[in-house]
């Protein structure tokens, strides 16, 4: 009998094979005769294209095909999946054809018999292009006086949107007082790990094609590549071999996927695809990207009457898969963990001269949770109150759950002060405000942020997504006794293989080395939708649970006809079906799955063989929720930061693994760090990107990164059995307002209630030396 | 990130590459490591026809005394200097500058030559190279020339070298009774690079300093001795109004550097401050 795992932290069984080396990404995988393509991307924000001659790139040796615009036309366009009311869809093809709209953009493709030969061809291809005018920023874009990016529109405001609860100018008219606050989100760049890549092989005589492509959503991909192309979806197989990170950036179909595809069945040959790092910075989505106008009304109390967000959504220039989408769910969680009575958000989605916005860990939450928490804070120094004290002033009661917000959620279960209490001991929160004062006194600015966030996980019930919100898996014990999980989630680092392991491991009483979870394959595994929003346990691990109570139940049925006692009395546990009607008398499961598979002896009608299949529907959205608290010193000289503490307290519900837990907030808090302190892409005002390489664009690096003190508290949800709530997403959520808020305090003494990100050392140093002169 | 075509040869002697590199001139280029020269080429901002490696040449890596100075060979690597034990003992600030350079990969194959050869304006080795009056030599067929560091580094991305000329040797001069070194950074958050770096070489005697060498790096175009800083230390006892006095003529003279991380005018205030640490810690090294 094996030992439980579920609960503990087991070491993730894929990492071997990630550390030796041994794993296989896309460009891992080598099939002979594979034609190599590079793209001609452009050098203009916003051009139109006057010609495009590929004669010389085409004599050079090696070169197999030039494909530009006009050759790809057949293809069908990128597809975004969001519907909104009265949304303006640019017609966005594999290729430009007669204009481009950002640096990146992709002009033509070169298919080679090596990787520099069709490089090398590149740069033979001459554009001709007339330079058009730009528009950038999404304020100003979306004037009427801006330049105009898609002309047949006659603007660049793509869609408008009022969505929210409560009559919201009564509910600032009754306030005492309300505040208003610019703020801005920058954008972003995902940058997973493992670039995206593409290997296409068509199969003339079968007329089958299949594609191995980085991606978090193979059967969604596999589906809409196939509307591209033109083909059944059936003799499309895609394939997601080792996928290195994804961050929401491969939660998406990409025109490179469609025309590796095509460009394979024009040749009859396989070609590839990598995406360097610049294709990466330049063409791959990026995320955040809001202007935003906050409007908070309140009473002398603290207690929260209203809030207004206005915003400007940065879209770029094409809607890739969700682009518009985003911004919904920044409004969806605009009531933080917080009972305010009525709330509104007004949307903007602007076209810009960039890449595509989309989603990027969080997706659209971590801005809402930045607007409550930098409102929250704003109150709590306008009425000189603690900002715990506010927060737990505006928090709803643990008996008070579901909770309803003014956004039209149900918040399933939480208890926001349990959360709270435990960070504030862990950090010692009284002692830190008497530090503060004795720092302050000597001259010292030391800062304390505290954030009390909640997100909308586990997305989601099919009634609000796209494409569905369900999960799939099929559990199989094959003859020998060993399991097998095939699921539609879409691991790509979040170490599902193990936890799924852990939950079918302990569910059927065999070891977790037992079980081989199998995922990424459409020609294995039954359709499903992927890994993104934080669903992959609680949707995904709930259809693994619920598929094997359908085989138990079956296998109990076995075993009860084996026994030769009623299936009434038979029950489960550690690896054995055990009949109460019969004392002593026992068959384990691995007895009963060979008798399932040889079919000699079976109950009356039942089919041989021992699988079953879910499909999970979540009835509602899990919740989870915490409190990060940062501590910082700022060096008057420099601005420079110095982090004193992390404290996180999380809560995801039920923990299948805490170590993979931790690692995702460990995660998380560092990509909020990188969002807080040093990261933004930046175009210059003829849309160049500035930060287009690693060299220019700062991701924290481990030496950047404090020590980081988490503690978790355990609110199950009531959504799904496992009572799982997701946890992939809480750390970028949670932890960036977190850090703000304590250097924002830092600053106090300096009159200072608000700062853009990224807090770069000057932007402090330059406020701490202007004030200091000032007053010398 | 693919670079254009071009011809490799691994000179087995530093002779052949004087020789290979008189055949090929400016078509080719040196490759020394190559933690610069690649990348720049990958992006095919640089697209030599040929490289002559000088990877091979075991003559050309080496640390040791001789002639009453430290010699070392260029092909010498980063993490050679960081564990070398003579220099720890001799001259602590060329290890702690290593230890501060690009990261593990880089230091392990990355090369002092090669850097100090690139003159990348960020670079760290420029500022110990000029804190310590070092001394370049270049060979080439009309045989070595001897190049103080003060005169080395012309412009970005610009040496004293002449078409021709290998970097073979880096000498230090031999110290004069005590001395106090230190070397400290601000990295850049994403390259790592010095936004800032500041070497100092300080000697005294009686409690008074009797020379000081002061490099920076990152603040300008090219790495500079901050002389107005080293005139404000010599003669001086130096307590810690006269660091902080000098260290405020770091920039002095110089055009300063302005890029997404820091402007100018902060980056005159890092230097500064910078300066004066690296004062702080160098003096407090000669006690």
């Amino acid at each position: 009998m094996a030992e439980k795992t579920v609960g503990k932290p087991i070491k993730r069984t894929e990492d071997p094979r990630l550390i030796q080396g041994l794993a296989h990404y896309v460009d891992d995988i080598r099939l002979p005769d594979t034609l190599h393509a590079v793209f001609l991307r452009s050098i203009y924000a916003h051009a139109r294209i006057k010609s495009i001659d590929t004669t010389a790139a085409q004599k050079l040796p090696g070169v197999v095909a030039v494909y530009t615009g006009k050759d790809v036309a057949k293809i069908g366009p990128v597809p975004c999946a969001a519907a909104l009311p009265d949304l303006k869809v640019p017609d966005h093809r594999a290729l430009a054809s007669t204009k481009v709209y950002f640096v990146g953009h992709p002009v033509a493709v070169v298919v080679a018999e090596s990787k520099s030969a069709a490089r090398d061809a590149v740069d033979l291809i001459e554009v001709d292009y007339q330079e058009l005018p730009v528009a950038l920023d999404e304020e100003k874009a979306a004037d009427a006086k801006s330049p105009v990016i898609h002309e047949q529109f006659g603007t660049n405001v793509a869609y408008k949107l009022t969505a929210g609860e409560g009559d919201i100018e009564a509910a600032l008219k009754s306030a005492d007082q309300v505040i208003k606050q610019r703020i801005l989100h920058k954008r972003l760049a995902p940058i997973a790990m493992e670039t995206r890549g593409v290997l296409a092989r068509y199969y003339p005589g079968e007329q089958e094609l299949t594609l191995w492509t980085s991606t978090q959503i193979p059967h969604l991909c596999r589906t809409q590549v196939a509307i591209m192309l033109g083909m059944p979806e059936n003799k499309l197989r895609l394939i997601t071999p080792e996928v290195g990170g994804g961050f929401g950036s491969k939660l998406n179909v990409y025109a490179e996927e469609a025309l590796m595809g095509w460009i394979s069945m024009q040749l009859n040959r396989p070609v590839k695809w990598i995406e360097g790092r610049r294709e990466n910075m330049q063409a791959t989505i990026h995320g955040r990207g809001q202007t935003g106008y906050i409007e908070i009304g309140f009473k002398k109390d603290g207690t929260l009457t209203g809030l207004r967000y206005n915003v400007f959504a940065d879209m770029g220039s094409y809607f890739q898969l969700l682009t518009p989408a985003i911004p919904t769910l920044t409004g969806l969680m605009l009531s933080g963990c917080y009972k305010i009575p009525a709330i509104q958000i007004n949307v903007t989605g602007v076209f810009t001269n960039k890449m595509s916005t989309d989603a990027y860990r969080g997706a659209g939450r971590p801005e809402a949770t930045y607007v409550v928490e930098r409102a929250l804070d704003l109150v709590a120094a306008e009425l000189k109150k603690d900002p715990v004290e506010v927060r737990r002033k505006n928090f709803p009661q643990p008996n008070e759950f579901p909770f309803k917000t003014a956004t039209g959620l149900f918040y399933d279960s939480g208890n926001y002060q349990g959360a709270l209490d435990k960070a504030l001991k862990m950090a010692d929160y009284t002692k830190l405000r008497q530090d503060q004062q004795t720092a302050r006194k000597e001259g010292r600015l030391m800062g304390i942020g505290v954030s009390t966030y909640v997100e909308i996980c586990a997305l989601g019930p099919s009634a609000a997504m796209p494409a569905g919100g369900w999960e799939s898996a099929t559990v199989r014990v094959e003859p020998t006794g060993k399991v097998t999980v095939l699921t539609g989630a879409s691991p790509h680092g979040q170490g599902e293989e193990t936890s799924f392991a852990q939950i079918a491991a302990d569910e059927l009483g065999v070891g977790v080395n037992d079980v081989t979870v199998i995922h990424g394959d459409t020609a294995i595994v039954q359709y499903g939708i992927g890994t993104f929003g934080s669903r992959g346990l609680a949707v995904g691990g709930t259809a693994v649970y619920l598929a094997i109570q359908k085989l138990k139940d079956k296998a109990g049925k076995i075993a009860a006809h084996l026994l030769q006692v009623d299936a009434s009395t038979i029950s489960f546990a550690e690896g054995k079906f055990t009949s109460s009607a019969a004392a002593g008398k026992q068959i384990t499961i691995q007895e009963v799955t060979l008798a399932a598979h040889v079919a000699k002896s079976l109950p009356e009608d039942m089919e041989p063989g021992l699988a079953a299949t879910s499909f999970f529907e979540p009835k509602n959205f899990t919740f989870p929720f915490g409190t990060h608290i940062a501590v910082v010193e700022i060096n008057k000289e420099t601005g420079e930061i110095d982090f004193q503490r992390y404290v996180a307290v999380d809560d995801c519900g039920k923990q299948i693994n805490p170590m993979l837990v931790e690692g995702q907030i460990h995660g998380g808090i560092v990509q909020s760090m990188g969002q807080a302190l040093y990261e933004e892409v930046v175009y210059d005002d003829q849309g160049q990107l500035i930060t287009g390489t690693l060299m220019d664009y700062a991701l924290p690096k481990a030496i950047m990164i404090p020590h980081l003190e988490l503690g978790s508290t355990e609110t199950p949800s009531p959504v799904n059995p496992l009572g799982a709530k997701g946890v992939g997403e809480a750390g970028t959520i949670g932890a960036t307002p977190a850090i703000v808020s304590a250097i924002v305090d830092a600053l106090a003494p300096y009159g200072v209630r608000h700062l853009d990100m990224p807090l770069k050392p000057e932007v402090l140093w330059q406020i701490i030396n202007k004030k200091s002169a000032g007053a010398a | 990130m693919i670079p254009a075509s071009f011809d490799y040869i691994a000179a087995k002697s530093l002779d052949e590459a004087i020789s290979l590199l008189a055949t090929h001139k400016d078509d080719a280029k040196i490759l020394a490591g190559g933690h610069s020269l690649l990348p720049a080429m990958k992006l095919r901002l640089m697209q030599p026809k040929v490289l002559i490696d000088l990877g091979r040449i075991k003559e050309l890596s080496y640390i040791k005394e001789e002639a009453g100075q430290l010699r070392i060979g260029a092909m010498t690597t980063h993490f050679q200097v960081e564990t070398s034990d003579l220099l720890r003992r001799v001259c602590p600030l060329l290890p702690e500058t290593a230890t501060q350079l690009g990261d593990m990969q880089v230091r392990n194959k990355g090369t002092i030559g090669g850097s100090v050869a690139h003159s990348d304006p960020a670079a760290d080795w420029p500022a110990a190279i000029l804190a310590l009056d070092a001394e370049i030599v270049a060979t080439s067929a009309r045989g070595d020339r001897v190049i103080k560091a003060t005169s080395f580094f012309v412009e970005m991305l610009t040496t004293a070298l002449e078409p021709g000329e290998i970097l073979r040797e880096i000498r230090i001069p031999g110290g004069k009774g005590k001395s106090g070194q230190a070397y400290v950074k601000v990295r850049h958050p994403a390259s790592g690079f010095a936004v800032v770096g500041v070497a100092v070489n300080l000697a005294a005697d009686g409690g008074k300093c009797q020379s000081a060498g002061v490099g920076i790096t990152g603040v300008s175009p090219k790495a500079y001795r901050a002389a107005n800083v080293e005139s404000g230390l010599k003669g001086n006892a130096l307590d810690a109004k006269t660091l902080s006095a000098a260290a405020a003529h770091a920039a002095d003279g110089v055009d300063i550097n302005s890029d997404l991380y820091a402007s100018a005018e902060y980056r005159k205030q890092l230097a500064t401050v910078y300066t004066r640490r690296a004062l702080e810690i160098a003096a407090s090294r000669l006690k």
